[in-house]
């Protein structure tokens, strides 16, 4: 029996990390954004049918990017979380964070003790009743949470993404102009994405009980085609 | 919260009961005889066809043996955006039958990306209803009606079931409960296939009205509690139940239709 070669744990999990990296950076991207009315998801997806944005509970929204059949099977088994809690307990007590915590446990898990990495990466929103109080949970591939206040950018070509965002995205920005500056992140200097090529969805903080709502391709052009105020 | 994860082939898939079932959270049928425990007992509802959809209605009160246990117990429900459901039978199996079933709908949606089709949500209660049935042997029964919209067919639909999960449509009325008799009969006067909305609410107001009148465990409206039916329709706008001021206004006519005949 021949012996294994030793490779050293640091170049297993670069190597993992490489791999799953790779995987979510050949997948289009996707933002949510906070604005006055709540959060609004905005993803690059030609598909009209297979979704990267969907409700998970009343007040909290889910969004993947990445290998699709694998960010799918963590949206049921959120679906599935937060309907068994709040069956057993009250509806008011699911909430983003636990659910994130599960997330990235299991994230974790996946990471360090099974042969393939899961090429995704997924963000948990939950809109608060009020306006400072909103929760973006960016989970990676490897179970890291990273908890964000302003906007949140996942999948292929964040940086860049994250960047443009960073000089467009304002506090309080009203849901035309916050679409605009989300489909303008996206797009980038070379192209310009249209209703069509989009996802987009809401978490509105005034809706009665179940907040999320997908906006239609013909809502979505109406945004965007508003003319930008002009300040300067 | 712990994260409920299946091999691909032994998915629950978007039944919300059968996760229950495997994480063992299901509820459990007693092994004897629950008749003479006098658990609250939930009474009378109804349901008919109008013009553009559904009136469905139900009176308020449980009872406990000859004792009212509760005045204001809400047995008529939205289930989803284009349905309701109503449940006669022990109050606590009933309640819980009507949670289960919303979150079932809820959780279907979610998990699938689209709404049950109203057979399907029918179908769905049936299958509920049935698996109760051991419930039911040992005297805790629940008998709903389900209605609601159908986008498909663009028409409202009623069902009604038996404590076997029996499940079978009607196309004028449907009732359960102990006053379900003096109330169907009232409808099925009162009842012609274009009825208009306004219409049906006042027949479903005077159907209830009647079983009130001759059956002790059906609640008739309280003026002096404030306490009126839930009365509810379901049109191609969806579930809207009828505000309290409008259902008194509309007992304070009956109540003087019923002075006028004396």
């Amino acid at each position: 029996m021949s012996m294994p070669y030793y490779v050293a744990p640091e170049q297993i999990m670069k190597d993992r990390a490489d791999y799953a990296r790779k995987g979510i950076a050949r997948g289009r991207a996707m933002v949510a954004l906070r604005y006055a009315g709540g959060i609004a998801l905005v993803a690059e997806n030609p598909s009209n049918t297979l979704r990267k944005v969907s409700e998970i509970y009343d007040r909290i929204a889910f969004a993947g990017v990445g290998k699709y059949n694998e960010f799918d099977q963590l949206r049921v088994a959120g679906v599935r979380a937060a309907d068994l809690k709040g069956f057993q307990y009250s509806r008011d007590d699911v909430d983003a964070r636990s659910l994130a915590n599960s997330y990235a446990q299991m994230l974790g898990q996946t990471f360090t003790h099974e042969m393939k990495p899961m090429e995704v990466e997924i963000l948990v929103a939950e809109v608060a009743h009020d306006d400072v109080s909103d929760q973006l949970f960016h989970i990676l591939y490897d179970g890291t949470v990273v908890d964000e206040r302003r906007f949140s950018v996942l999948g292929g070509d964040a940086e860049a993404i994250t960047s443009r965002l960073n000089e467009s995205w304002t506090e309080g920005l009203e849901l035309d102009a916050c679409l605009r500056a989300a489909v303008a992140a996206l797009s980038g200097p070379d192209r310009q994405l249209v209703a069509d090529d989009l996802e987009v969805a809401l978490l509105d903080r005034a809706a009665a009980r179940r907040c999320f709502r997908r906006l239609d391709d013909n809502v979505v052009e109406a945004y965007l085609a508003t003319s930008p105020p002009s300040s300067e | 919260m712990s994260m409920p994860m299946f091999a691909a082939g032994d998915d629950p898939g978007a039944s919300f009961p059968e996760l229950l079932r495997r994480m063992g959270l299901q509820a459990v049928a007693p092994t004897s005889d629950a008749s003479d425990l006098l658990t609250p007992h939930a009474t009378t509802c109804i349901a008919l066809r109008f013009a553009d959809g559904v009136v469905m209605a139900g009176d308020r009160r449980a009872t406990s043996g000859n004792l009212i246990s509760h005045r204001s117990m809400e047995k008529l429900v939205q289930a989803d955006a284009f349905s309701g459901v109503a449940i006669a039978g022990a109050a606590g199996p009933a309640m819980e039958m009507i949670k289960l079933f919303q979150l079932q709908l809820e959780h279907y949606e979610k998990v699938e990306g689209s709404s049950l089709s109203l057979e399907g949500k029918a179908n769905q209660l049936s299958m509920m209803v049935r698996s109760n049935l051991p419930a039911a042997m040992q005297g805790l029964a629940v008998v709903p009606i389900f209605g609601g919209f159908d986008l498909r067919r663009n028409t409202g639909r009623l069902w009604t079931y038996d404590v076997t999960g029996g499940r079978y449509e009607e196309h004028e009325f449907v009732s359960t409960g102990s006053g379900s008799l003096h109330a169907g009969t009232v409808i099925k006067l009162g009842h012609r296939p274009q009825i208009t909305r306004d219409e049906a609410i006042n027949l479903a107001c005077r159907a209830l009205w009647e079983a009130a009148d001759a059956d002790s465990a059906t609640g008739g409206p309280d003026a002096l509690r404030g306490i009126y039916p839930v009365v509810a329709t379901i049109t191609a706008q969806g579930w809207q139940r009828i505000g309290d001021d409008d259902l008194a206004a509309r007992y304070v006519t009956i109540a003087s239709e019923m002075r006028s005949r004396t």
